[in-house]
């Protein structure tokens, strides 16, 4: 007979020994997504036949002299080998870095992302200004989705082919055929113009004022969320059919259960696992930035921050807020292992 | 979703046999007619249709057989043969949106056709309890062996988790399983196949139901397995003096545990005696062909297998008359004044033995006698 | 005895032709499939680097014959590595160790492409007739593959090829253009069969050929396998749990038991007096269908517990800890499988029907010897690493040895 450590200590020792590992494999894997986005920045240019000279130039303005491009490109490093660059750019978000714009040289404290090439304005502290945005619009949106997600989706299933169901599907599909840029815009038009419910959206910190927080919220809450709890409401009620057809939903109605519990505790516990890993990458990635949500609604989050830095080839901006999208895309992806490692005996972390 | 089991008296009605009472008849008896006194479990002609996008489905087309307390039914079939459907519409486990349910299914004098589906609920896991297949999938992969037998214990019992937890483990101790205390924590994919079924097993017995109902409870497990539980099931069952229904394709199984015997082909029963009897003068071409089918492990055999020709019938399209007479060597054989479309009845051979079949028994008793038995 | 000094074994197909020259003096004919010391074990990794932390021992030196003409049935219980057993011999999966040998030929570590050839010759049936038909494909060019893939072109082009086929395993030619799922659990187990005839092989392998069929269907596909059989001069080897199908297909039967073979013995042999306890306990759980003997629970034999875990099976006989005869030998000496009446070999200490075989419990003194070296070999085998070559010679080398003593 083969013994099971059911929850013991050993147990305990295994998952912090599975934890430790993956911390580990997640440094690297950040390590690979910033040279691959460094990589990207600086050699594809290349490819297209642009020399350093006239990326630098870029920063420049027009018909800059050579001497004031060559001053850029020593301010910014462009003079250096990638691998140097890239290797300064480690360097600086371990124990900092140095750096001379003007007169005088500042200081940039670990974590430093850099400076933004543009406007010379720090890019850690502005990333940390944007996060409670970006974070209040994810948390906000998926609390609704899932939860309304859910509820459509299970009824949908126990009312199979009824007009309830027909109805529900029908609006998921719309919700998951429409852009989020129409139904932002619609919603924009009907709310905040017609009928002037919400005017003036501002992002309102929760730890000044949460009521008007939430308030401002729910406009843009509502529109992401009905994206996602249309794709929430399929993919529950494709569970929960294929789910309450398993035989072990049998052995539970012929135990004599009630089929609320039948539903609740049977059917809906193992129909909503595989949500679980689905939810964890949509919410990790939204945490990387809303980026049409944060833009239809002016709201100045991650998303507004990546575009910003992409449009003006803005090398700092970018790598932090790639980096720190792919810190939570990590994040995401142990706490979803655990959480199925927790859920489902089977798994085993190993 | 409810289990409610659609009540419809509007289908299936038209063809009755006439076996017992019509199903809804207000001043219900304890018992149809026909039953014996002792009959725990009497079902009376049983229909179980279902509506598809191809039609009618009548997977269980009128069937009836009595049942005492302490006695093993063995049902036998080949699939689609309506043997599951049968057992899972004793239970009412039937999806009331689809399944249409007609006839009466006694238990210990109350009709389960009849009664609503709170009231059947209450009975299933209670006085009726079901073991399905394979325990593997049957068991919830979530929770714990333990968990789910207090949860059946539960259901029935307002009692304690701690008192629950006891009985669970006492009952895993029944089943033959070593260290109950500790297996109690265990999940179902940490057990064993045979194991698994114990567990089944227990889960079933933990409220003492006097109606077992087993669904091929060992196709999914090893011979030798297979031979454990066979045995726990019959020691069970003399311990509880409950009814059992055991379901399977194996006649090797039925001959094992079951007294009494009942053959179903397309949904309807064409064969039903003491084990003894259907085993040694079964009455049916298609009983032939079973046992004709089965390859033997006591006895040498050089000579080929006598199978039935042919695939089972759709459901939806049964042949007219007897199912069988597509598939029937001796379909052909001369019956005065029957033409094929009549529908053989189920009627007594010999005591206790019954046989839907055109063919005279004198007729039968010389084909099996002279052709079938000198081959198999 | 003529015992041929060890050479270099396996240089290619001399190596097989001498192994081939040796066992024919053993048996008239020469066999069609030899194995020798077949070992196939799946290694258990973790982590990233994908470190080595087990293995399922899931064969574990099996060595049998198949003679032209014949059937072999393998039985045993789920986990026991039949089903491994025969992809191996198919070379569907890679052997650890051991050698398989094809008309004489070593096939052990034959690449694809030079196994392809050799596929011709060497067809398998599966057990799920749903799940090895692709549904996308018609039935014509299911059956038709084989031709495409080998690049053949039969005699009248692969369409009248393939009818013939579908007629030959009772099909109607009609059936060309439809679909599998247009046809029934029996139908697509012909369909099966139809490809794997489809090139006209010399062996046939068959995995649980009938275990997903109805009893009725069962017979059917029985009685055609039969008839192939007689009609093609073809060889089987069938693997079923099923010891009633078995007993009504084979000629000669290994048990199997934790990847090893028990007893391997001809059909009335094995049924009639079964040597090793295993076989004896498997053949009386089987349910007989004749309820006279109902109740004759005395002489069944209920074995206690579950198979041991093939990650790590037990010391000595792998049956020893179910085995109601086990005694000290058993946990600590395998027992070799050994000749123990004519054409009846069981690996057992104290066998059923036949004398004890426990070391110092007297006996041929052949047949110490053979155990000795046996016993050498596989002690080896099963300590250091050892060429796979070497063992298999070895295993040779004793079974040879066997034959001489007899």
């Amino acid at each position: 007979m083969r013994a099971y450590p059911a929850r013991t200590t050993r147990h305990r020792t295994a998952v912090a020994a599975y934890i430790i590992r993956r911390v580990f494999a997640a440094v690297l894997l950040l390590l690979v997504v910033s040279a691959v986005t460094f990589a990207i920045f600086f050699l594809v240019p290349r490819l297209g036949g642009q020399t350093i000279d006239s990326l630098a130039a870029q920063y420049v303005g027009k018909g800059a002299d050579p001497d004031a491009i060559a001053a850029i490109k020593k301010n910014l490093g462009l003079d250096q080998p990638v691998y140097l660059q890239y290797w300064h750019f480690v360097k600086g978000i371990v124990v900092g870095a140095e750096y001379n714009f003007g007169p005088n040289p500042s200081v940039c404290h670990a974590p430093c992302f850099g400076y933004s090439f543009k406007t010379h304005v720090e890019v850690w502290p502005e990333i940390l200004q944007r996060v409670p945005v970006t974070l209040s619009l994810a948390v906000g949106a998926a609390v609704i989705w899932v939860l309304s997600g859910v509820a459509i989706g299970v009824l949908s299933a126990l009312k199979r082919g009824t007009i309830l169901d027909r109805i529900a599907m029908a609006v998921a599909l719309a919700g998951v055929s429409l852009p989020m840029f129409f139904t932002g815009l619609v919603s924009l038009a009907l709310f905040g113009y017609h009928w002037t419910i919400w005017q003036n959206l501002e992002f309102v910190p929760f730890t000044e004022n949460p009521g008007e927080w939430a308030w401002n919220l729910i406009l843009p809450w509502c529109t992401l969320a009905f994206l996602y709890s249309a794709l929430y409401a399929r993919l529950t009620r494709a569970g929960m059919l294929e789910t309450m057809g398993e035989d072990y939903i049998r052995t539970a109605r012929a135990k004599g259960l009630r089929e609320r519990q039948v539903v609740v505790k049977h059917g809906l516990r193992a129909a909503l696992t595989p949500l679980v890993t689905i939810f964890g990458m949509d919410f990790a990635l939204l945490l990387g930035g809303a980026v049409i949500t944060e833009t239809v609604f002016s709201f100045q989050g991650m998303g507004q921050y990546a575009i910003t830095g992409v449009k003006s080839s803005d090398l700092p901006i970018v790598m932090g807020v790639t980096l720190v999208a792919a810190f939570f895309i990590v994040v995401c992806n142990l706490l979803v292992d655990l959480v199925y490692a927790a859920i489902d005996p089977r798994v085993r972390l190993s | 979703m409810s289990n409610v089991r659609k009540t419809d008296t509007d289908t299936g009605k038209g063809t009755d046999t006439g076996t017992g009472a019509a199903s809804g008849s207000e001043t219900a008896a304890a018992k149809p007619a026909g039953a014996p006194a002792d009959a725990f479990l009497s079902v009376r002609d049983l229909r179980i249709h279902f509506d598809t996008d191809d039609g009618l489905v009548k997977s269980v087309d009128g069937v009836s057989f009595d049942l005492k307390a302490g006695q093993t039914l063995g049902v036998v079939g080949e699939s689609g043969s309506g043997k599951s459907v049968t057992s899972l519409g004793i239970m009412g486990l039937h999806n009331s949106q689809r399944a249409r349910i007609s006839g009466q299914i006694w238990l210990d004098g109350e009709d389960l056709v009849e009664a609503g589906p709170d009231r059947v609920r209450e009975l299933r896991g209670h006085k009726m309890a079901m073991i399905f297949q394979d325990p593997l999938s049957a068991l919830h992969p979530y929770y714990s062996v333990g968990a789910q037998i207090v949860e059946a214990y539960r259901v029935h019992n307002a009692v304690d988790k701690k008192t629950a937890k006891k009985r669970a483990i006492e009952m895993l101790d029944r089943v033959g399983i070593p260290e109950p205390a500790r297996r109690f924590h265990d999940y179902p994919h940490q057990f064993s196949g045979g194991m698994r079924q114990r567990a089944m097993i227990a889960m079933a017995l933990v409220n003492n139901p006097e109606l077992l109902i087993a669904d091929e409870p060992t196709t999914a497990l090893d011979v030798t397995v297979q031979a454990q539980i066979l045995d726990l099931i019959r020691d069970l069952q003399k311990e509880f003096h409950s009814a059992v229904v055991i379901i399977t394709h194996d006649l090797g199984v039925v001959a094992e545990i079951a007294d009494e015997l009942l053959v179903m082909y397309a949904g309807r029963c064409i064969e039903r005696g003491p084990a003894e009897k259907v085993f040694y003068q079964p009455q049916h071409p298609y009983t032939w062909g079973l046992l004709g089918s089965m390859p033997r492990i006591d006895r040498e055999q050089t000579d080929r297998l006598v199978p039935v020709k042919g695939t089972p019938p759709s459901l939806i399209n049964v042949p007219s008359g007897c199912a069988f007479h597509p598939r029937c060597p001796y379909a052909d054989v001369p019956k005065d004044n029957i033409t094929r479309t009549e529908r053989p009845e189920l009627r007594l051979v010999t005591d206790g033995h019954h046989s839907a079949c055109h063919m005279s028994p004198a007729e039968r008793e010389r084909i099996w006698t002279e052709e079938i038995a000198p081959k198999l | 005895m003529t015992e041929p000094k060890k050479t270099i074994p396996q240089q290619g197909d001399r190596g097989g032709d001498q192994n081939g020259a040796r066992g024919s003096g053993r048996d008239t004919a020469e066999p069609l499939l030899k194995v020798t010391g077949l070992v196939k074990h799946f290694p258990i990794t973790k982590g990233v680097l994908k470190r080595k932390v087990g293995a399922v021992q899931a064969v574990d030196g099996l060595s049998f014959d198949v003679r032209p003409g014949e059937t072999l049935g393998v039985v045993g219980e789920s986990g026991c590595g039949k089903s491994t057993m025969g992809r191996l011999i198919t070379r569907l999966l890679e052997p650890t160790g051991g050698k398989v040998e094809f008309e004489g030929r070593d096939i052990t570590h034959l690449s694809a492409g030079a196994m392809r050839p050799m596929r011709r010759d060497v067809q398998m049936i599966f057990q799920d007739p749903y799940g090895s038909l692709n549904p996308r494909h018609t039935i014509g060019g299911i059956v038709g593959t084989p031709f495409k893939l080998q690049g053949i072109e039969p005699e009248g082009g692969v369409k009248k090829e393939v009818q013939r086929l579908l007629e030959l395993v009772g099909l109607s030619p009609e059936h060309y253009n439809r679909y599998p799922h247009e046809f029934s659990g029996g139908q697509r187990q012909r369909i099966g069969i139809a490809r794997a005839l489809a090139l006209n092989p010399k062996l046939v392998v068959a995995d649980e050929p009938v275990s997903a069929l109805d009893v009725s269907i069962q017979a059917q596909v029985v009685n055609l396998l039969d008839d192939l059989q007689d009609e093609l001069g073809l060889t089987y080897v069938i693997i079923a749990h099923d010891l009633s199908v078995i007993r009504h297909v084979s000629d000669r039967i290994a048990v199997m038991y934790l990847g090893k073979i028990v007893e391997l013995a001809d059909r009335t042999s094995l049924y009639e007096s079964p040597k090793h306890p295993y076989t004896k306990a498997l053949l009386s759980a089987v349910p007989v269908p004749d309820p006279s003997r109902r109740g004759g629970k005395s002489d069944r034999i209920l074995l206690k517990g579950d198979v041991p875990s093939p990650i790590s099976p037990p010391s000595g006989c792998r049956f020893h800890t179910r085995c109601w005869k086990a005694t000290e030998v058993c946990r600590t000496t395998e027992p070799p499988l050994i000749q123990l009446a004519p054409g009846h070999q069981a690996a057992c200490h104290h066998p059923e029907n036949a004398p004890d075989q426990a070391p110092g419990a007297g006996g041929a003194g052949a047949r110490e010897t053979v155990e000795l070296a046996e016993a050498k070999g596989s002690t080896k085998a099963e300590g250091a690493k050892e060429t796979t070559e070497a063992k298999a010679s070895k295993e040779t080398e004793a079974s040879n040895g066997g034959s001489g003593g007899e």
